[in-house]
C-alpha cells in the first residue's frame, strides 16, 4: 500500500474513532478492508482511497471502521473484574445507597453483549440485597453490526463455553435450536446505543461504574486523555471506573487513579482512598471502604 | 499436581482430553466407561473426573449418581464432557451433582475456562 492511501485510512480512522492505526498495522488495513472494497465494486484498496477523497460515502465509511474495530470479548471476560464488581463495588453501592435513585451502568464498547449482560446476571442474582433499586445499564458501541447482535442476545454453543458458568446458562438462557439466547428480562436490564467515544458524552447522563475495558488500548495518548476526561464528566463523584488489564492511567491523566489492591479499578482521585501516584510516595494511603 | 480421571469410550477423545489436561498441569488415568471409572475410583478417589455421557456398560450419569454415593464420593468436581447438548441433560447432570458441563466439541480454551470456574486452576 502507497504510503499516502496508509494515511488516507490511518487519518480516517483516527478522526472517526480514535482508533491508532500505525505503520505495521498496516496488513490489517489489507486484510479487513479488502473485502469490503470489493463489496462495494473497487479492484483494489488504492481504487477505494481514490473515491473516499473525492467523496466519502458516509455508510462506506461507517463499514471501514466497524471493520477495523476489535471486538473480542466472551462472558466474564477475566473473570477478575466480575468478581471484584460483586465484592468490591457492589457492597459499597449497596451500603451507600441512596433511596429512589437508578443504579446506572456503562459499559463503553460493548461489542456483542456478553460483557452488560455478565454485569445483569450478577445484579439479577443480588437482586435481594439491592433492595428493589432501579438499575439500567447503558451499553454502548460505534458498531451497528456488533450492536444488532447484543439486542438479539443470541449466541453459539461455542460463545455460552467460554467463560459462562453452566448454571447460569442455565437459569438465564433458553436453548433455540443450536443456540442460546439470554432472557428477556436480563435483556431489559441492558439499553443498547450506537455511540462514538469521540463525540460529547453529556447525553449519556450520570452513571454510578463505568467500564471501559480494551478499548484505551487501541488509542494514542492524547486520544485517551480526552476520553477518560469525558468518562470522568459523565461518572458519579464516588463512581467505579474499570479499564483491562493492560490499560493504565499513569501518565495520561491525573483525574483517575487506581484503587490499591483491586486491579483494574480505578475512581476520581481522592475517592475510596484513591491518591494520585505522583503525590502517593510515603502516604500509606488504602482503599479506605 | 491434581489428578484427573478421563472418561470417554473414545480413544481418541481420552487421548485428546488427556494431553490438554496434562497441559494443564493434571496428572491423568483414564477409564473406557463409567464401570471402569467406578472401579478406580473405589480405589483412589481423583481430584477431578472428566465425564462423557454415552458409554457402553454404565453410562456417564448413572456412574456419576453412584459415585455420589460413595464414601467421598462427593469430593471429586467432575465436569461432564459430551454431545449430549440440550437444557434437559444438562438439569439432569446438575442434579445428579455435575458441577460443570462442556458440550462437544470442545477445545483446550474451553476445558480451561471450565475448570477455572471450578476452582481447580
Amino acid at each position: 500500500m502507497k504510503i499516502a492511501d496508509f494515511d488516507l485510512y490511518k487519518d480516517l480512522l483516527y478522526e472517526r474513532s480514535g482508533l491508532d492505526i500505525t505503520p505495521d498495522k498496516s496488513y490489517l488495513l489489507d486484510s479487513r478492508l479488502t473485502p469490503i472494497a470489493k463489496k462495494w465494486g473497487y479492484h483494489s484498496l488504492e481504487a477505494m482511497s481514490v473515491s473516499l477523497r473525492a467523496l466519502p460515502d458516509p455508510e462506506l465509511v461507517k463499514e471501514i471502521v466497524d471493520a477495523m474495530t476489535t471486538n473480542e470479548t466472551s462472558f466474564y471476560r477475566d473473570i477478575r473484574p466480575f468478581e471484584n464488581f460483586e465484592n468490591v463495588v457492589l457492597p459499597y453501592i449497596i451500603e451507600n445507597a441512596q433511596r429512589g435513585k437508578t443504579l446506572r451502568i456503562w459499559c463503553a464498547a460493548c461489542s456483542t453483549g456478553q460483557e452488560p449482560y455478565s454485569l445483569a446476571m450478577i445484579l439479577k442474582e443480588k437482586q435481594a440485597e439491592l433492595g428493589g433499586r432501579r438499575i439500567e445499564i447503558v451499553a454502548t458501541d460505534i458498531s451497528d453490526r456488533v450492536l444488532n447482535t447484543a439486542r438479539q442476545g443470541i449466541y453459539s454453543q461455542f460463545e455460552v463455553q467460554r467463560g459462562l458458568p453452566v448454571t447460569k446458562l442455565v437459569r438465564f438462557f433458553k436453548q433455540v435450536e443450536d443456540k442460546w439466547q439470554i432472557n428477556d428480562e436480563i435483556k431489559a436490564m441492558v439499553n443498547y446505543r450506537n455511540f462514538n467515544l469521540l463525540e460529547s458524552m453529556a447525553s449519556l447522563g450520570k452513571f454510578d461504574v463505568v467500564l471501559c475495558r480494551n478499548v484505551l488500548i487501541y488509542f494514542d495518548t492524547k486520544t485517551k486523555a480526552k476520553v477518560l476526561e469525558g468518562i470522568s464528566n459523565q461518572m458519579e463523584q464516588d463512581g467505579f471506573l474499570f479499564l483491562g488489564g493492560a490499560e493504565t492511567v499513569l501518565g495520561v491523566t491525573d483525574t483517575f487513579s487506581s484503587i490499591k489492591d483491586v486491579r483494574g479499578l480505578y475512581a476520581k482521585t481522592g475517592q475510596h482512598g484513591t491518591v494520585a501516584k505522583t503525590t502517593m510516595v510515603g502516604t500509606g494511603a488504602g482503599a479506605g471502604f | 499436581m491434581k489428578s484427573c480421571l478421563v472418561v470417554d469410550d473414545s480413544r481418541v477423545v481420552r487421548k485428546v482430553a488427556r494431553r490438554i489436561m496434562e497441559d494443564l498441569g493434571f496428572s491423568c488415568d483414564e477409564a473406557e466407561d463409567g464401570q471402569v471409572a467406578y472401579e478406580k475410583c473405589q480405589v483412589s478417589m481423583p481430584d477431578s473426573i472428566l465425564l462423557d455421557w454415552n458409554m457402553p456398560v454404565m453410562s456417564g450419569i448413572e456412574f456419576l449418581e453412584k459415585l455420589r454415593m460413595l464414601d467421598n464420593g462427593d469430593s471429586p468436581r467432575v465436569v461432564f464432557c459430551t454431545t449430549e447438548n440440550d437444557i434437559q441433560h444438562i438439569q439432569r447432570a446438575l442434579e445428579a451433582g455435575a458441577n460443570e458441563y462442556i458440550m462437544k466439541p470442545f477445545d483446550s480454551d474451553i476445558i480451561e475456562t471450565k475448570f477455572r470456574q471450578i476452582g481447580l486452576l
